[in-house]
């Protein structure tokens, strides 16, 4: 972490986007984890998303479980309302934030001991019931605040930096996500920017379950030989599918890949992706071929990165309740109470 | 006592059935049969934790003195069920009743020489006239309710009306209901006199009504202004979460758009109810679950938590006995303690504590304002006997003029006109800071919320000082919760006494009965019914006031004395406890056995304990 405070004035150069916002409008306080941690990289990519966006920032909420991950949302986004909740339970939180407001964007972040292990039954619910949301995991396959027990995402195989051997099979987060029905699905690395940015611009324009898995190296635990989740483990054995650009709905949409080699993807809220692909054949919305395309990869021991799958028809629990148009947390007295002529006809059916 | 005993209006019938037999809805049809005719009613369920096969029984007690606790002992046996038929038949009273189905002849060692047999062909005259094996067992129910209710004087034309309003609409069933009934009734008549038990037409039911106290609190969330429920199935409260979504689907629906005014989520388990109810009401949204003691120990994190990070929440906690799985299907009172003081550190947590279905609606309703208002966990305690029987109680009421209380919220235009804003700053003395709902203002009252110590701004801190001005300001808070919430009921005895009793919840109509036993026996005791947690001076000072006082409650630990004499430093040897925890609900028997006793000086003489209270 630096000790030295950000300064309050804006550097000239810093360009207002739609809403007249500077990237500096969407940062936090200072980080406190350690100086290289993939996390700060993941926090820098969710400001340049948001600012990249025009999203106000206040418009969002931003909630968190416990553990490194999840103190990040600190450090960033200063102006929204944030919460860091209980371990592995954030996505409960969530959930229950949404339904109170469905107006209000909300991202979650969490990390591999936060979702895969003890909140990994949270974090299917939130996925099965189809929050909409953007669910960040930002996956190092440790424990740092703890000093660097295996967590649930740790390759079978892999060491630790003290060297014990994990022998339990790893819980891969995609895949589950895949297979419980999360309507986008991505992976990404912190250390790639250029992939990590418009990924998440799509899920937060994405309406319904929005899941990226994010490789983020820790510097202390887990960046050393024997780690899977190192910075030059992830570089040598990452395969990305695809490459993303996102175009929200009022820019006039201009591709400039070579036809044959994109596929456009138009959300439901109008923005439109546009996928570069990289690997032959990949479609990204078909669920079953993402599916069983990640298992071959990983059975190569290969990291599949990218937007796996998105569903550009996506519904959310909201339209599964048949909810209001208002948000819950703003209706009326009146909209809210019967009043005391329905109880006088209710008390006559109970006599 | 000599001879068939003679009663009106004063009695009480228990039905041993089987689980599944359909035996429910004919057994509450002639509970309310009794109520139609004015005289009130008191029936309990009592049940095992089962679907089909295993013993379950219903219990009467019509009652024109309105006493509407259980009694105790048994008046009426209406045997249904061969497995449990040595216990029921031990349970009669002496000079009582059986009523069996005398299909297959019974050894006369089967029975009591001290009772009044009655024998109907049960099974014999529904195979006669039924072919369908469903039928059969259905009407067969229906043949003993008007059997029945030639023997006892129930007015046939009350239960054809009772079966008319069941089956609206659908003529071919009330025609054969009512056959069904007319077949029992006419044999009856034909082959027995009256008992010397009877029900007489009266006027002491008034306008009240007779409903379960899951579906008063579930219309109480409705009223409330509660929108997010989120729930996880549990016995014995799983009726109220259902209770909600019904009342919500008939009165929150828009009338345009035909969309929901609320959430309803059956969640994968407690933690995630909680945790839902914690992020809508962090939002701004009125929010509950209801649950019962096990889910109440896996959500104590999250209870912490609201404590703490000051969040509203509501839990209905529907006690049934414990601890661990416990007696699932029983009554308790047993989860003061583990609520009041719910998760780890220093936190304690407002409690309600309704008497009946009456303030299950009440307090259902007033939970929601005190959990805005305090920024905290409300629980509102309801135990199976209240919660899943019907009681007779006084009509919902609703002050149109009322509004919902939302506490302190600053909103857009207060931040706008530069109002200083600090999440948990102390501004009015009363300990409760005010909050702002995300997303409100772009620039102003946008905070964040952990679990973790804080500063008045919400900034992270673990300083020592910080942390103690901040606890210390949730204890003002906590005494500002005793002056809001439902301050006790005092009833004082005729005469003068220096004996006093206090008691809360689902022990009132027992209570009160046993009071008026008490009282004829020439033992004063004043009374003073708590009804939540904080509790205010009042509480202290009727202790104050008397040399004894008995708590009476529905555990084994004597968990409210334990609150009282924590809370109150009152001095341990003021408080006798009075406890009654074998699952079935607390009798005026019981009560008055134990003060009498304890009290000496009287001889009890109107009470009838010739026969032991039977522990199902």
């Amino acid at each position: 972490m630096t000790y030295l405070a950000k300064p309050r004035l804006h550097h000239p150069s810093l360009v207002p986007n739609e809403l007249g916002f500077t990237r500096r409008d969407y940062e936090g306080s200072v980080s406190t984890l350690c100086a290289g941690c993939g996390h700060d990289s993941i926090s820098a990519a969710i400001i340049q998303a948001c600012y990249e966006l025009d999203l106000p920032p206040h418009r969002v909420a931003k909630l968190s479980g416990i553990g490194c991950s999840s103190k990040t949302p600190d450090y960033f986004l200063g102006a929204s309302h944030g919460f860091n909740t209980v371990h592995g339970r954030m996505p409960s939180v969530l959930t229950g934030a949404n339904l109170a407001n469905r107006d209000l964007i909300y991202l979650g972040v969490s990390g591999d001991g936060d979702s895969a292990s003890i909140g990994f039954g949270q974090f299917a619910h939130a996925v099965r019931r189809g929050v909409n949301m953007t669910y960040i995991v930002e996956n190092n396959g440790v424990y740092g605040l703890t000093k660097g027990q295996f967590s649930a995402t740790s390759d079978k195989g892999s060491k630790s930096k003290k060297g014990v051997v994990n022998h339990d099979s790893a819980i891969d987060l995609v895949s589950v996500a895949l297979q419980l029905g999360a309507t986008f699905v991505a992976r990404s690395f912190s250390g790639d920017k250029a992939q990590l940015v418009p990924l998440i611009k799509a899920a937060l324009s994405h309406k319904g379950a929005a899941f990226i898995d994010t490789v983020s190296p820790c510097v202390q635990f887990n960046n050393h030989a024997g780690s899977t989740k190192s910075y030059d483990y992830v570089r040598e054995h990452n395969e990305s599918v695809n490459r993303l650009d996102v175009v929200p709905l009022r820019d006039p949409i201009h591709v400039d890949y070579a036809p044959g080699t994109t596929v456009q993807v138009t959300q439901h809220d109008g923005s439109v992706l546009s996928l570069h692909k990289l690997a032959e054949h990949y479609d990204p919305t078909d669920r079953i071929a993402a599916m069983s395309y990640l298992a071959q990869r990983q059975a190569a021991g290969e990291i599949v990165t990218g937007l796996l799958y998105v569903d550009p028809e996506a519904t959310d629990l909201h339209e599964a309740l048949e909810t209001v148009e208002t948000p819950l947390n703003a209706l009326a007295d009146r909209a809210l109470i019967p009043g005391s002529g329905v109880l006088a006809k209710l008390n006559a059916t109970l006599r | 006592m000599s001879g068939p005993l003679t009663l009106t209006n004063d009695f009480v019938v228990k039905f041993a059935n089987v689980n599944g037999s359909g035996s429910a809805s004919a057994n509450s049809m002639f509970a309310k049969s009794v109520l139609r005719m004015g005289v009130p009613v008191a029936a309990r369920n009592i049940f095992p934790s089962n679907i089909q096969g295993l013993p379950t029984w219903y219990e009467v007690r019509i009652t024109g003195a309105g006493h509407l606790g259980r009694r105790g002992g048994v008046d009426l046996m209406v045997a249904m069920n061969p497995q449990t038929w040595d216990k029921d038949l031990a349970e009669i009273e002496p000079g009582g009743y059986l009523f069996y189905d005398s299909t297959k002849p019974m050894p006369a060692s089967k029975f009591r020489p001290d009772i009044t047999v009655v024998g109907v062909p049960l099974t014999a005259l529904c195979n006669a006239r039924y072919s369908v094996p469903r039928e059969r067992q259905l009407f067969k129910n229906i043949i003993y309710v008007g059997a029945l209710a030639a023997l006892l004087g129930i007015e046939i034309a009350v239960i054809e009306q009772l079966l008319a309003e069941q089956f609206a609409g659908k003529d071919r069933l009330i025609k054969a209901n009512v056959e069904a009934l007319h077949m029992g009734r006419d044999y009856v008549a034909e082959t027995f006199k009256p008992l010397g038990l009877q029900v007489r037409r009266a006027d002491a039911v008034g306008d009240r009504i007779y409903v379960e106290g899951n579906m008063a609190a579930g219309l109480g969330a409705v009223y409330g202004g509660a929108t997010v429920c989120a729930w996880y199935p549990i016995t014995p409260s799983t009726s109220l979460a259902e209770a909600f979504t019904d009342f919500c689907q008939d009165y929150r629906t828009d009338p345009e758009t035909g969309k929901a005014r609320y959430a309803i989520v059956q969640a994968e388990d407690e933690i995630a109810s909680i945790g839902m109810v914690v992020g809508a009401g962090w939002n701004g949204a009125r929010a509950f679950t209801a649950t019962s003691g096990p889910g109440v120990s896996l959500m104590t994190e999250f209870i912490g938590l609201s404590y703490f990070a000051e969040i509203p929440a509501v839990i209905f906690d529907v006690q049934r006995g414990g601890p661990s799985t416990g007696m699932p299907t029983r009554t308790q009172q047993a989860d003061l303690l583990g609520c009041a003081y719910a998760s780890h550190g220093d936190t304690k947590h407002p409690m309600l504590l309704p008497q009946d279905p009456g303030e299950c609606f009440e307090f259902g309703a007033l939970a929601f304002d005190l959990a805005d208002r305090l920024q905290t966990t409300i629980f509102v305690m309801l135990d199976l006997d209240i919660g899943m029987n019907e009681w007779l109680t006084e009509p919902f009421k609703w002050d149109d003029s009322r509004q919902l209380d939302r506490g302190k919220v600053m909103t857009h235009d207060e931040l706008e006109a530069g109002r200083e804003f600090g999440r948990y700053l102390e501004v009015d003395g009363d300990g409760i800071p005010y909050r702002t709902y995300p997303g409100v203002h772009p620039n102003k009252g946008a905070y964040f919320t952990r679990g973790t110590s804080r500063n008045p701004y919400a900034r992270y801190s673990e300083e020592g000082s910080v942390y103690v001005d901040n606890v210390q300001r949730l204890l003002r808070k906590f005494k500002t919760a005793a002056t809001l919430v439902p301050g006790p009921v005092r009833k004082d005895a005729r005469k003068a006494t220096r004996t006093g009793v206090i008691y809360f919840g689902s022990t009132t109509p027992a209570m009160h009965e046993a009071l008026e036993i008490l009282e004829a026996q020439g033992q004063h005791v004043d009374a003073l019914r708590v009804r939540a947690f904080p509790f205010s001076d009042e509480v202290y000072d009727f202790i104050a006031a008397h040399d004894r006082v008995f708590v009476v409650e529905q555990n084994r630990d004597a968990q409210l004395r334990t609150l009282i004499v924590n809370e109150g430093d009152v001095d341990p040897a003021k408080l006798t406890p009075v406890l009654h925890y074998d699952g079935t609900p607390i009798t005026a028997r019981f009560i008055v056995k134990e003060i009498g006793g304890l009290m000496g000086g009287a001889t009890p003489t109107t009470v009838r304990t010739s026969v032991p209270e039977a522990a199902e």
